[in-house]
């Protein structure tokens, strides 16, 4: 899996950070910052609901053809 | 055709006419007041998609822009700062915003807020049951916590509170308009004292009156940015943290299961109380700037589209048995559906600015209320309540509570 998120379209929702702060963080303006493009396994799920979450549809997923 | 709105028979359960309609599909035809039609979205997938769909404007300067009850055809709400704005403009304003109302502001206003909960506690306390707890709690945490962060006084508060009820539940377009041009008034002045000081004064207004450079901010910008977050942070939040305590006063299981629940439960307890009451009712209204095909009807350029959280955030399709209150939801099952996706706030860009800051109040609100006072209980049934009619923001005018 490889993440990105898209700090131009952030509009500082939260709700990434609050699903999984391992991978997401926000800088001092409220904006999105990506800690790792490639989350363990055991975030995997998560990150897919962070980006289910995202109002503003800014975080992304490429799914690997094979496992991580 | 149903007619919009409809009132609710139960304070936390939509009204019975939305809950036939969303057994007939995800979009409907309503009528309004003024004997045009809406679509009204009732399906999950479907509102999430159109929210988020840039060809919906959220612009209230339109002349299309559905006007969904008698008051919103005040001036005053033509446009309302940021949720009234289509991009660019609404970005540029929102990212200065953000950096007050991001997740990691709102952890480090946690403290204060926890206090200041503690000390109206006391005070009820310290009075003695009964209390109406509109007035003496779920009102007074969001007021206090939001006139902090702007820079707005709270000594004015039975004034900013009175003029914001009469502003969002005006009968009609004249009440509305004289109670917002009263709170534009008032945010006028307070805006000039604070351009007079160096360096802008205290709070976001203050920061913000240092910002004014006639271009991505002008001074009128200001007022309606002052207007809309004094607005939008304390009138839902209270309803929402009185609502909620009839909500959990009215399931003793789950209150039961609140009370037992490690730290670490309670935002996704606070999501399912904030789907479950739906205190928005609607998640938001957009005008069709094209043809938009969705579910097999087609939305036609300049018709009005209504998404209901109530309605959304019981779509059978996202939740399993969504009528039931369920603070466990996600843990118990398997986190496939849990409250957490809800509506309530809203999505696509508008989505609250405030959100963050709510849940946290609501947290704190809800455990140092039930922890504090073990033994509340409700002094009037619950759906003798005198409740806010349909439409727009849920909530009771008073809360009667004896313990």
């Amino acid at each position: 899996m490889r993440l990105h998120a898209d700090r131009e379209s952030c509009i500082s929702g939260g709700r990434c950070m609050a699903t999984l702060p391992e991978v997401f963080d926000q800088d001092d303006e409220g904006i999105v910052v990506l800690l790792t493009p490639t989350p363990a396994p055991e975030h995997q799920a998560k990150a897919r609901k962070a980006a289910y979450l995202c109002p503003a549809r800014a975080i992304d997923i490429t799914e690997s053809p094979t496992p991580d | 055709m149903l007619s919009y709105p409809q009132d609710r028979t139960c304070p936390y359960q939509p009204s019975p006419g939305y809950r036939e309609l969303g057994r007939s599909g995800p979009l409907h035809k309503v009528r309004l007041w003024d004997g045009s039609t809406i679509w009204m979205v009732t399906g999950h997938a479907a509102g999430r998609r159109l929210l988020a769909d840039p060809r919906l404007s959220a612009d209230r300067s339109r002349p299309d822009f559905p006007v969904v009850l008698p008051r919103f055809e005040a001036p005053i709400f033509k446009p309302i700062a940021i949720i009234g704005f289509d991009p660019p403009v609404h970005d540029v304003h929102r990212r200065m915003l953000a950096p007050d109302f991001s997740l990691k502001h709102v952890r480090e206003m946690r403290d204060e807020v926890v206090e200041l909960t503690g000390r109206l506690v006391d005070d009820m306390l310290r009075k003695g049951p009964p209390a109406e707890l509109v007035e003496d709690f779920a009102l007074p945490i969001p007021s206090m916590v939001i006139s902090q962060l702007l820079g707005v006084p709270y000594e004015d508060h039975v004034f900013f509170e009175e003029k914001t009820v009469g502003l969002l539940q005006a009968k009609d377009a004249a009440g509305a308009e004289a109670a917002g041009q009263a709170l534009w008034d008032y945010l006028d002045e307070l805006i000039s004292a604070k351009e007079r000081t160096p360096g802008g004064g205290e709070g976001v207004l203050g920061r913000l009156a240092g910002r004014i450079d006639d271009r991505d901010l002008t001074r009128e910008d200001l007022l309606r940015i002052a207007l809309a977050l004094l607005i939008g942070g304390h009138d839902t939040t209270s309803q929402m943290i009185a609502l909620g305590v009839v909500t959990l006063l009215e399931h003793p299981d789950q209150l039961a299961a609140w009370r037992a629940a490690p730290p670490e439960a309670l935002p996704a307890a606070v999501d399912e109380l904030l789907r479950m009451v739906s205190v928005t009712d609607v998640s938001g209204v957009r005008v069709a700037t094209e043809d938009i095909e969705i579910d097999g009807e087609v939305v036609r350029a300049g018709e009005g589209v209504l998404v209901s959280s109530s309605m959304t955030n019981r779509d059978p399709e996202v939740y399993e048995d969504p009528y039931t209150f369920d603070i466990h939801r996600a843990a118990g099952r398997g986190g496939a559906a849990s409250g957490r996706q809800h509506l309530t706030f809203g999505f696509g860009i508008h989505q609250c600015l405030g959100q963050n800051l709510a849940r946290m109040e609501l947290e704190v609100a809800f455990s140092t209320l039930f922890d504090r006072i073990p033994g509340l209980r409700l002094a009037t049934p619950a759906g003798e309540l005198p409740a806010r009619s349909g439409g727009t923001m849920q909530g009771v005018h008073r809360l009667p509570v004896e313990w």
